[in-house]
């Protein structure tokens, strides 16, 4: 590439520029023969991906370095399998090999580099292995660019077609071109609600500000416990998040922009600051984006671990650098937000999504999904499940498909149980339910909410009762305090909960849990305390027995669940 | 807990020096508490009262406020932490596959609840909620680095593995 400091003016620039990035990259078979890409997110590095890229550039520097590209990328989203790495060669099919360690990395050199033969011994994943169900069933759209970008090198980004969207959106005559687009694709809000992007968009278009000012804030505090899809996104792919972004300050007339990142991921947020930079280099961001008059620029502020600070209005008193306390609505932040300045705020995936809306069309993002949920969800499959990681599926999926298909059934020779969707504010769907699709409205109707994509799966060893009681923690925890059914009624429910797990419930402690559940429900003031409830409703919903059984034994959860192993063998 | 209730930790000149910098680099930005507090916290490790007072002096912040935001925020501690700082995970993902046991196990053996360090400041213990490492559950974090797929019999030889 050219001068890296020479900012990018105009589209065809862009597009310039990204047809040279595609040619160079491109294997020819005789100067370029292979592409090795080793996969750093947090899970492959804490997994010792870093030993992995340095023994395989040991490997690499050994051979005629010419004919091997070399790079890094972010996570694949194989969480259980890695570390893992990538070895594309000229006129072949990917394979990924996984579970490496030194010796795996000689073997896989010596046969598919020098022999020029797939290493077979170490069963990588390639078109037709029974892995491969993992990607096949998937849909990846958001998660396009996984496995095969470094998120530190913009110029990859680039390379597939980046901020394309956003020069599209610049050329548009008249910028409400933007959220007729958006509204028409169906998208709806990823952090959790649910709430239609589009109509959020125009509200805060339309919304007066007497100075001027408009922010636009993403939300990256992913507090669900056992959720990372946005982590992967910030880690793995920052410039698609920021080209939403960009679009959507674009369209609501804003030039300033903050990116709220939890402190617990230091990767994330080292990934999204040079994303940041590397941007306003190339005139993507800052002053006169892509030689036009469009400004906008975007500074991060790092959460400091509270769960509540998810919720929009706890988020922005944070970055006001108070509490961040609920505050309830209306006004909404799209009126009265940041420093009480119209704010649209969005979730990091719902950003994801957009530049690939711009550039490809409404029709293409909702020609897939159901009659009321469109395009695709990413969900962090963990649990109890055989292949853990990040699935992205077209909405409409059934749950079973999720479990059994893409992630492979239940490790071990365990029984499926339930699986746990959206974390603190969701529910438990038993086996009976697997087959409803994924749509918001009928993950609801069956007790749950598809939630920003925490999707845990249980089996038989995990005990419903404690299951709630763990959640019930969470949330006394967390509650904020200032709302009395959140803060006394929660901690009655967890006191009585507590009770029946240690086996000292008595008879009417359910129905308690009931009516103190429905009245948190119905009078709490912000959405963590109105849904704090629902994972005892749906637990007791579909495993009421297994509260009554804790209360007729008087037994704890160690003792029952000794039972329930023996039982099986 | 009162702030006058809490341990007093008289600073070294390094470490003044550290907290002028960061309040001079913020004193004009708005909403600077929290970045503040974070930048200090990450340099001496915690944020004894001294220092909170401090904060409040010159970014004209009421005390309690100050206090009150330290103490919000689950990321801030106003107990020095161990020279080993471990976090054990109790995230969903982690919680099913036995984190709690985990937790019980090091509680024990280290004799420290969450939040507290070790008498010889070797240790200290935290829970937290998902570090979004859900996929090699049951983790637990030392100095930053990830323990995945952690067993209960074998976590004490990770800590101690930290002793030398
Ligand atoms: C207690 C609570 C926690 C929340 N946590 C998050 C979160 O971690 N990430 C997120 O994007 N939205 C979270 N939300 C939802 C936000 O308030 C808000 O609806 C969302 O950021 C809007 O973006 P979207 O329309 O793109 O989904 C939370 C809501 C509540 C009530
Ligand atoms: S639950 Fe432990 S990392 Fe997510």
């Amino acid at each position: 590439m050219g001068n890296k400091k020479e900012k990018i003016k105009s589209a065809g620039q862009l597009i310039k520029i990204r047809d040279e990035l595609k040619n160079a990259s491109a294997l020819d078979g005789v100067a370029k023969k292979h592409k090795i890409t080793v996969h750093l997110g947090t899970c492959g590095i804490a997994s010792g991906a870093d030993i992995i890229k340095e023994a395989a550039e040991l490997e690499i520097n050994s051979r005629d370095r010419r004919s091997i590209m070399f790079s890094t990328s972010g996570c694949v989203g194989f969480c259980a399998l890695e570390p893992m790495l990538t070895v594309q060669s000229f006129n072949r099919k990917p394979a990924v090999y996984y579970s490496l360690d030194e010796q795996k990395i000689k073997k896989l050199f010596q046969k598919h580099i020098d022999g020029g033969e797939i290493a077979d011994e170490l069963e990588p994943i390639t078109e037709g292995s029974k892995l491969a169900d993992f990607f096949n069933y998937q849909e990846s759209r958001v998660l396009r660019n996984r496995g095969r970008i470094d998120p530190f090198n913009i110029e990859d980004y680039i390379a597939y077609d980046g901020y394309l969207g956003l020069a599209k959106a610049l050329e548009f005559a008249d910028s409400s071109e933007i959220i007729k687009i958006i509204s028409e694709s169906g998208l709806r809000g990823r952090g959790g609600a649910g709430f239609p992007t589009g109509k959020k968009w125009e509200l805060c278009r339309a919304a007066k500000s007497p100075s001027g000012i408009k922010y636009v804030v993403c939300n990256g505090d992913e507090g669900d416990p056992g959720a990372f899809m946005d982590r992967n996104l910030l880690e793995s792919d920052p410039h698609s998040i920021l080209e939403g972004m960009i679009i959507s300050a674009l369209a609501i007339g804003s030039r300033r922009g903050y990116a709220y990142i939890r402190a617990e991921y230091p990767l994330a947020v080292t990934t999204f600051d040079h994303a940041i930079k590397q941007a306003r280099e190339y005139g993507l961001l800052g002053d006169n984006i892509l030689g036009s008059s469009f400004c906008f620029d975007i500074e991060i502020y790092q959460g400091a671990g509270a769960f509540v600070c998810g919720e929009e209005t706890a988020l922005l008193a944070s970055i006001e650098g108070k509490r961040g306390m609920p505050k309830p609505k209306p006004p909404f932040p799209a009126n009265e937000g940041l420093n009480g300045m119209p704010t649209l705020i969005n979730n990091v995936e719902t950003f994801s999504n957009i530049a690939q809306i711009i550039l490809n069309g409404a029709k293409w993002f909702n020609s897939i999904g159901t009659e009321t949920s469109k395009g695709t969800k990413i969900f962090a499959l963990a649990g109890a499940v055989n292949n853990v990681g990040l699935v992205e599926v077209p909405m409409g999926m059934t749950l079973r498909d999720i479990v059994f298909k893409i992630g492979g059934g239940i490790a071990g020779d365990n029984e499926f149980k339930a699986v746990q969707l959206g974390g603190p504010s969701g529910g438990c769907i038993p086996e009976t339910y697997l087959d409803i699709p994924i749509d918001y409205e009928k993950v609801k109707e069956a007790g749950s909410i598809v939630g920003s994509g925490g999707m845990i799966v249980l089996d038989e060893e995990t005990c419903m009762a404690n299951l709630a009681r763990y959640f019930m923690d969470f949330i006394q925890d967390e509650s904020c305090g200032q709302c009395v059914p959140c803060r006394i009624g929660t901690r009655r429910m967890l006191e009585i909960l507590e009770r029946i797990t240690k086996g000292k419930g008595a008879e009417g402690d359910i129905e308690k849990l009931e009516r103190l559940a429905e009245v948190i429900k119905e009078t709490s003031l912000c959405g963590l305390g109105k849904t704090a409830p629902n994972p005892v409703f749906s637990t007791i919903k579909y495993f009421r027995q297994e509260f009554e059984e804790h209360i007729i034994t008087q037994k704890s959860c160690e003792r029952l669940h000794v039972k329930a192993k023996v039982k099986k063998v | 807990m009162q702030i006058s209730d809490l341990p007093k930790y008289p600073l070294s000149q390094d470490e003044i020096t550290v907290i002028n910098e960061v309040i001079k680099k913020y004193r004009d930005k708005k909403g600077a508490l929290i970045p503040v507090l974070q930048e200090i916290q990450k340099n001496i490790g915690f944020l004894p009262v001294e220092v909170q007072k401090k904060i409040a002096a010159e970014l004209n912040i009421a005390e309690k406020e100050v206090y009150g935001v330290a103490t919000f925020y689950s990321f801030f501690s106003m107990i020095p932490r161990g020279k080993n700082d471990i976090r054990v995970c109790l995230g969903t993902a982690c919680f099913v596959k036995g984190g709690k046991k985990i937790a019980d196990k090091i509680q024990k053996e280290l004799g420290i609840k969450p939040g507290q360090t070790t008498l010889d400041r070797k240790y200290s213990l935290q829970v937290n909620r998902c570090v979004g490492a859900c996929g090699l559950a049951p983790i637990i974090i030392i100095n930053d680095k990830i323990y995945q797929k952690v067993k209960t019999e074998e976590v004490m030889d990770i800590i101690y593995s930290y002793n030398k």
